[in-house]
């Protein structure tokens, strides 16, 4: 199992350590709910160093990115991010990604546990392509500092504008004197940025950045408040809300999906999906009787298996217990009471609006 | 860690308190502490029978359930229904206020089978770090 340089770190803040994604990562540091709630309420830093990263560039890297992205690459203003899947030809997800242009290339964000898969697929796909793709999650490291204080305490940090840096786009500049990208993005639905610096670098940032913060009330945050911080919006998360076997329209991330674009992979599986309409949806659900969803849980119907939830749980924010899963189509309108199987038992619950949380990005 | 003397442990870590004839049944500041965040408590109804170890309620967390088994094979006369709208009270008086049944016991010769304060401490610093 792999770890990462701030792992004496978290041991001595007295994290609980989970193996995620063939990492060892802290999962907590205090309670995860009031963990959640700090990050909504003041500041969180993630260390998110398992998180993968690769860079595209050449004088092909544009068409190249139109064929293995969802998303209309074209479109990106220099320095702007923007969210993508990569679709296998069938239409199912390889991965959900952020790809970022900057002037001299195009830099991808990708989840931790598809570093590799990814690679190699990315790889695969150059043939034909004048790009070269390198995998510098290893030479990257990840920290993402979110919630309404994060542009406070950072800018104690950097001269770069951050007021002036807008949702979704990037930065290069020095973050404690160290070459950083600072993007303005993140995984929780809070206003917050996500950090890319040389790996060498990884204590040092974290120990400014949590000094910087401590007066603004900032927490290391763990694992498991990153997943409900997710949960709450609506963020997918691989191998849950997204898999091989699940396309994006089903998913509800059509709008990441360009069919103006032209030929992409996965392009002509997902027109069929869109002419014909999904089978299934993602929707949002909360409980009408006690009980608490969970990942993989049956959805039934009148007794009979109608769906999965993807992710359940009780949200800190809400106060009530909520999931997220996949229903028949009938059955995905608001309002629409399902069971939640729960240890053998139906457990009432009803389709509700999603996101359970709107996000509070600056804008 | 909390251990209080006058309780009984088991390996799974609940406790149970003799107290006129019935046991007060719970889990442990150990368990509570693991769990951490304990957002669901499910109860038994009066009237229910189990055997020692049987599972008998589950409490969950933020991010899983877990089942708790009974200390002692016995009918349950009460639950503690406090914990179904406020189940952070485990997280905050493990051995006091979220007490979750108690039982009419089948046989207090059972009491055996469970570790005394001590030796919960020691099954603590051996087996029970691994969680």
């Amino acid at each position: 199992m792999r770890q990462t340089p701030l792992y004496e770190t978290h041991v001595a803040l007295k994290a609980r350590m989970v193996e995620f994604g063939g990492w060892n990562m802290p999962v907590q540091y205090a309670s995860i709910i009031d963990e959640h709630r700090n990050v909504r309420r003041a500041a969180g830093l993630f260390d998110i160093d398992h998180m993968g990263q690769m860079e595209v560039q050449g004088p092909d890297a544009l068409p190249y990115l139109q064929r293995l992205l969802t998303f209309d690459v074209s479109v990106l203003q220099m320095n702007q991010a923007h969210y993508s899947l990569v679709c296998y030809a069938d239409g199912g997800i390889v991965d959900d990604i952020f790809v970022y242009r900057f002037p001299d290339r195009y830099f991808l964000a990708i989840n931790a546990a598809n570093t590799e898969k990814d690679y190699q697929w990315f790889l695969y796909h150059t043939r034909g392509f004048g790009v070269d793709v390198k995998d510098i999650s290893d030479s990257t490291y990840m920290l993402a500092l979110q919630g309404p204080k994060a542009q406070a305490i950072l800018q104690k940090l950097t001269t770069a504008d951050l007021n002036g840096l807008q949702f979704h786009y990037a930065l290069e500049d020095r973050v404690a004197g160290i070459p950083t990208i600072i993007a303005r993005t993140g995984y929780t639905g809070e206003d917050g940025f996500e950090l890319f610096f040389p790996v060498a670098q990884g204590k040092a940032m974290w120990d400014r950045i949590m000094e910087a913060g401590k007066p603004l009330g900032l927490w290391p945050i763990g694992l498991a408040a990153r997943d409900s911080l997710r949960f709450e919006p609506k963020m997918p998360l691989y191998g849950q809300e997204i898999a091989s076997d699940i396309n994006p329209l089903e998913a509800g991330l059509g709008w990441a999906v360009d069919f103006d674009k032209g030929e992409f992979i996965g392009r002509e599986a997902l027109l069929k999906v869109k002419l014909e309409g999904p089978r299934r949806k993602l929707v949002g659900f909360e409980m009408v009787e006690r009980g608490v969803p969970r990942h993989n849980y049956e959805l039934a119907r009148d007794g009979k298996a109608v769906g999965y939830v993807t992710t359940g749980m009780y949200s800190p924010t809400l106060d009530k217990n909520l999931g997220l899963g996949y229903v028949p189509v009938e059955l995905s309108t608001l309002g629409t009471e399902i069971d939640v199987i729960v240890r053998g038992k139906p457990v009432r619950a009803k389709i509700v609006r999603t996101p359970f949380y709107t996000p509070a990005y600056k804008r | 860690m909390n251990i209080p003397e006058d309780l009984k442990y088991t390996k799974t870590h609940e406790w149970a308190r003799i107290e006129g004839g019935e046991a007060v049944v719970g889990i442990t500041d150990y368990a509570q502490e693991q769990l951490s965040d304990i957002v669901f408590v499910e109860l038994p109804g009066i009237g229910d029978s189990f055997k020692q170890g049987d599972s008998f309620g589950v409490v969950e967390s933020v991010k899983a359930a877990s089942d708790f088994y009974t200390p002692l094979s016995g009918t349950i006369t009460a639950a503690n229904d406090a914990l179904l709208k406020d189940p952070a009270l485990v997280n905050k008086d493990p051995y006091g206020a979220a007490w979750m049944v108690k039982l009419q016991p089948v046989d207090l010769k059972e009491l055996d089978n469970l570790m005394d304060a001590a030796a919960y401490e020691r099954f603590l610093e051996t087996e029970g770090g691994h969680h």
